[in-house]
């Protein structure tokens, strides 16, 4: 048991931290009006290797391990929570496809992602009726002589209409249930596919997020990431990893909330003195500091087990369910603590608060986090 | 940064959880029922390590370090908490100031037979007035010549009744505040010192705790424990060190609410199947696992920066908070998952619940805890 971290680590965390200061910060709070997606950021993120942190650098990645990369997503999150999710989309598609492409989808795709040639990645899973229950897919995928035509409506695509390239799930035979559905990989200009819509949200506005129509878009038999029918499992298996991304964002949106607060209630007083030497005040920062502290090492407890090597699905499930629906408290907790102030824009609270709702949803509502978890438990007495 | 226990974590862990499951849990229901002190658990402690756990080999205690205390704590504690609680006490109260703080003599004479469990301890700082508020001592100590004398009372002293030694605290300059506090090194059969009957206690019942008596106590000036006036830091650095074990503690009591809930829920059926198979019921069984999980970081956490020299005093107190509060919760979602039979004797789970509640109270509030690290936030900003 070690709570250090490396020498590595702390590079990369310390990088991010800048990238997080210099470039994101200044225009979050611009960012949150104008909804104006992030390209010249990314593409900054990316010459600091922040793209595709997790994989090999044979193939242009960062080369670092699980570790790294939350490290690198809590300090992208707590500059700005927009930038950080596209990010985290981009490093989960890097990886899903180095550790499962074919050399020559690995060539094509990786070094471009991680570049910032691609400006971004999307993982395109969710449609409008199949959201936490994937299997219920009804985007298609037919075959073609020359290889596959899909059709279908997605919904919810993080970095929809942006991204150079896409993972899209479609099912290839309706009859298979979960062992029907198939992993594509789709340029970002293919013939057929376009924007139905650009979701106006509550929070995260510098993220676009696209409702995505596939009209008979053509792909070639290179296209199939893994094999046929194997599309369930890859997403399953990069929604963990998905997670630890998730789990890393909620605490750095939540970081950023709390030390605004303290910084807050050391200078605002009442009563003739800083309002955090109120006890009623100190003690939600309390509560608030702990729970940050026990999600920033369950989730760097799953990182490191997934980097080890270990199985680390039900670390991830836990590190996404604790990490978000504390950040959320803890969003809370620094508004209430801004008091009037927390309400309005010249704070960056009431951001954060909108910003941090969505991770209870997205990769894995709570509600299926702990569908996964209780599932895990029952299996390992029984 | 390494989640992995260490050989030697993994073999105290597993001689703990063997010695709890095989000879702890089967006396855990007729130990809180008849109000009994386990002496022969203690002895079987003292044997296997247990009562000196990181106090040096030269010391003939087990070596090992905070962390296998940790990890030994929350075995002990998960069969039965009273036991859990008398071990904590001789290890984090009572061998680890006299460790820190004692002459090499006191170490020699005192620290060796209690660190074998030829001797135990017991922590006499809080008083019938004085309990989060420590600096309102009144037991006095009093020069005459070379000795001390001693008179006051001491309250809600655990092990107090069978110890055979006594860490005490007195006043004995009132005008100094809190740096008039001495500590002491008391046999308890020295002339004047009389235990009051044993509390009669809402949980953790086979732990003897009373009041203790000191009536012109005189004492050599060699059982002087530290300084002069400098009681204050052995008592406070000793309950950060004890936050430890009482988190410890909470964490293994947590764990029996929640195994003892996923077992019955398997077994008990309702509408046709077992209630795991619930959503409402899994949810719960989900959130107990994970909150546990988090509670055990955070502890494991601070026993590693004590073992590693760094300050934990801040990481000790969300360590306790955290976990004496997730206890309460687990225990008390473990009744409501047995319905009418969590409610009864026969079942363990309202020993769960009885023995929890004093986790947010002993070693310092949860309320202190919260002060504590708020006093921890509004330094960092300055």
């Amino acid at each position: 048991m070690n709570f250090e971290l490396t020498e590595e680590q702390k590079l990369v965390q310390r990088t991010a931290r800048e990238a997080a200061d210099r470039v994101l910060a200044p225009r979050a709070a611009a960012r949150d009006v104008s909804c104006e997606f992030p390209a010249a950021e990314l593409a900054e993120l990316a010459r600091l290797d922040l793209l595709a942190i997790a994989v090999d650098a044979a193939h242009g990645g960062g080369g670092l391990g699980a570790v790294a990369y939350s490290l690198a997503m809590q300090e992208l999150a707590r500059g700005d929570a927009s930038v950080a999710v596209a990010v985290s989309v981009t490093n989960m598609v890097a990886e899903l496809i180095a550790n499962h492409g074919t050399a020559a989808q690995i060539e094509r795709w990786v070094p471009g992602l991680a570049s910032g040639a691609h400006v971004c990645g999307a993982f395109v899973l969710s449609e409008p009726e199949a959201g936490s229950d994937p299997a219920a897919l009804r985007t298609s995928a037919t075959k073609t002589p020359a290889g596959w035509r899909l059709s279908g409506t997605k919904q919810w695509i993080t970095n929809g209409g942006r991204a150079g390239v896409l993972v899209v799930w479609a099912v290839t035979d309706p009859s298979a249930g979960n062992r029907g559905i198939t992993a594509f990989l789709v340029p970002g200009d293919a013939k057929g596919m376009s924007v139905a819509r650009l979701e106006e949200k509550l929070g995260l506005h510098g993220s676009a997020t696209a409702q995505l129509v596939l009209d008979g878009v053509e792909v070639g038999e290179d296209a199939v990431l893994g094999a046929p029918g194997r599309g369930f499992a890859l997403a399953m298996t990069a929604l963990d990893g998905g997670r630890i991304g998730i789990a890393s964002q909620a605490i750095g949106i939540a970081r950023g909330a709390l030390q605004a607060a303290v910084t807050y209630a050391g200078e605002r007083r009442t009563f003739g003195e800083p309002i955090i030497k109120h006890q009623a005040v100190g003690a939600m920062l309390a509560d608030a500091a702990t729970w940050l502290d026990a999600a920033t090492l369950m989730t760097l407890r799953a990182a490191h087990a997934k980097e080890a090597g270990q199985p680390f699905s039900q670390l991830a499930a836990m590190a996404k369910l604790f990490a978000t629906e504390h950040a959320w408290k803890i969003c809370d907790i620094a508004l209430q603590v801004h008091g009037g102030y927390g309400y309005v824009r010249d704070f960056p609270v009431e951001r954060a608060l909108r910003d941090v709702r969505v991770t209870r949803i997205y990769e894995g509502t709570s509600e299926i986090q702990r569908i996964v978890i209780a599932r895990n438990l029952l299996r390992a007495v029984s | 940064m390494d989640f992995s226990l260490t050989d030697e974590q993994l073999a105290v862990q597993k001689l703990a959880r063997d010695f709890a499951t095989n000879e702890v849990l089967p006396k855990a229901a007729e130990i809180d029922r008849e109000h009994r002190h386990p002496a022969e658990l203690v002895k079987r402690m003292g044997d296997l390590g247990f009562l000196g756990i990181a106090i040096p080999l030269a010391h003939q205690g087990a070596g090992f370090d905070h962390v296998s205390y940790a990890l030994a704590m929350e075995e002990v504690s998960r069969a039965c908490a009273s036991t859990g609680v008398i071990m904590s006490v001789n290890n984090s109260l009572v061998c680890d100031p006299i460790f820190r703080f004692g002459t090499d003599a006191q170490k020699a004479k005192w620290l060796v037979p209690l660190a074998q469990g030829h001797l135990l301890g017991c922590f006499a700082l809080s008083e019938p007035e004085a309990g989060s508020d420590a600096a309102a001592q009144r037991t006095t100590a009093t020069r005459d010549g070379d000795d001390w004398v001693i008179s006051g009372t001491k309250n809600w002293i655990t092990n107090g009744p069978v110890a055979d030694v006594c860490v005490l605290f007195t006043m004995n300059d009132r005008a100094a505040g809190h740096k008039g506090i001495t500590a002491f090194i008391l046999p308890m059969t020295t002339k004047g010192v009389r235990c009051g009957a044993p509390d009669d206690k809402l949980g953790i019942r086979g732990s003897k705790s009373s009041q203790i008596f000191l009536d012109d106590v005189r004492l050599s000036n060699d059982h002087l424990l530290g300084e002069v006036g400098g009681g204050f830091k052995v008592a406070m650095s000793t309950l950060d060190g004890g936050r430890i074990g009482i988190a410890a503690q909470a964490v293994g009591i947590a764990r029996a609410a929640l195994e003892d809930a996923l077992a019955y829920a398997q077994q008990r059926r309702t509408f046709g199947k077992p209630i795991a198979q619930h959503q409402a019921i899994q949810f719960k069984l989900a959130d107990m696992a994970t909150e546990i999980d988090a509670a055990r970081l955070l502890t494991l956490r601070a026993a590693w920066l004590k073992d590693h020299k760094l300050p934990y005093g801040m990481e000790a107190s969300m360590a306790k908070l955290y976990a004496s509060d997730i206890a309460n919760k687990a225990a008390r979602e473990a009744i409501q998952i047995f319905g009418g039979n969590g409610y009864v004797t026969e079942f363990p789970v309202e020993r769960h619940f009885r023995d929890a509640k004093i986790t947010e109270i002993y070693e310092g509030t949860s309320e202190i805890q919260r002060l504590v690290i708020a006093g921890h936030l509004a330094k960092a900003t300055r």
